[in-house]
């Protein structure tokens, strides 16, 4: 089967939803979390309290909306693409974490980390290079 | 000890969840219309697969995983180290959902799987 270019168009709309939103999510989520500091789950109320504070961060929350938002595009794209190719594809994310760490976060981010980086966006072109679509529609 | 268990969790379950929703998705079938109505219309059919429910509960465990090493790690370093779940993913896209990875494929996985390795390796 041939994909038209219309499923290709949707197809890279989407993943490009999930590389901006998903890494926010996560640079969001672990920008909380060091402010909460280190989790620690020793007693029930402990656990409770850890959660009460989770729960009651808005950095937090902001993480969970986008990460909701990169879910939603996720399992829209899954229901024609494959996930073989999905998630290759939407590693991009990897340069996003690492570009929001850095200039949002203040993360040191090495050149060797860089450079892994950029393999991993190498690894995405190939990937983007094979049909979206391997299996026959139901 | 307990940051190689909860990683272990994150990609195990994290993957395992993707899975299922995938093959959830694949179940409801393409989605052709994507206006909100038609967006909300689609979510009372996506609960009633039952692979949703138990890919929901995986993606959920890695999720409260996640949470639990960002508030030690970095996150330039815990989100790529999850990329590892990259061979699990293809793996599982072949046997457990019939899709046909070509080499081509592999290769770009392979590419990706060493790119995480130098992210890992170049810790500042």
């Amino acid at each position: 089967m041939k994909p038209s270019a219309g499923l290709h168009f949707k197809t890279y709309l989407l993943i490009f939803l999930m590389v901006i939103f998903g890494p926010l999510g996560n640079v969001l989520l672990g920008k909380g979390m060091k402010r909460i500091g280190a989790a620690s789950t020793g007693t029930l109320t402990q656990a409770l309290d850890l959660l009460s504070r989770v729960l009651t961060s808005g950095t937090i929350w902001l993480g969970i909306g986008s990460l909701i938002t990169f879910f939603v595009a996720y399992m829209l794209v899954l229901s024609w693409a494959d996930y073989s190719y999905v998630q290759p594809a939407s590693s991009a994310a990897y340069g996003m974490v690492a570009l929001l760490a850095h200039f949002l976060l203040r993360e040191v981010v090495t050149p060797l980390r860089w450079i892994g980086v950029l393999v991993i966006c190498l690894g995405v072109l190939v990937v983007g290079q094979t049909p979206p679509r391997t299996t026959e529609p139901r | 000890m307990r940051e190689i268990i909860l990683y272990l969790l994150i990609i195990g379950a994290g993957t395992g969840g993707e899975l299922c929703v995938a093959r959830a998705m694949k179940t409801v079938g393409e989605v052709k219309d994507f206006r909100p109505s038609a967006l909300m219309r689609l979510v009372p059919r996506v609960l009633r697969v039952p692979w949703i429910w138990l890919g929901l509960s995986l993606m959920g465990t890695a999720f409260f995983s996640l949470l639990a090493v960002l508030s030690i790690e970095n996150v330039s370093l815990v989100v790529p180290v999850t990329a590892l779940s990259y061979a699990a993913g293809a793996l599982g896209g072949k046997f457990f959902l019939g899709e046909q990875v070509t080499r081509r494929r592999w290769a770009g996985v392979l590419l990706v799987c060493i790119g995480v390795a130098l992210v890992v390796v170049g810790r500042g």
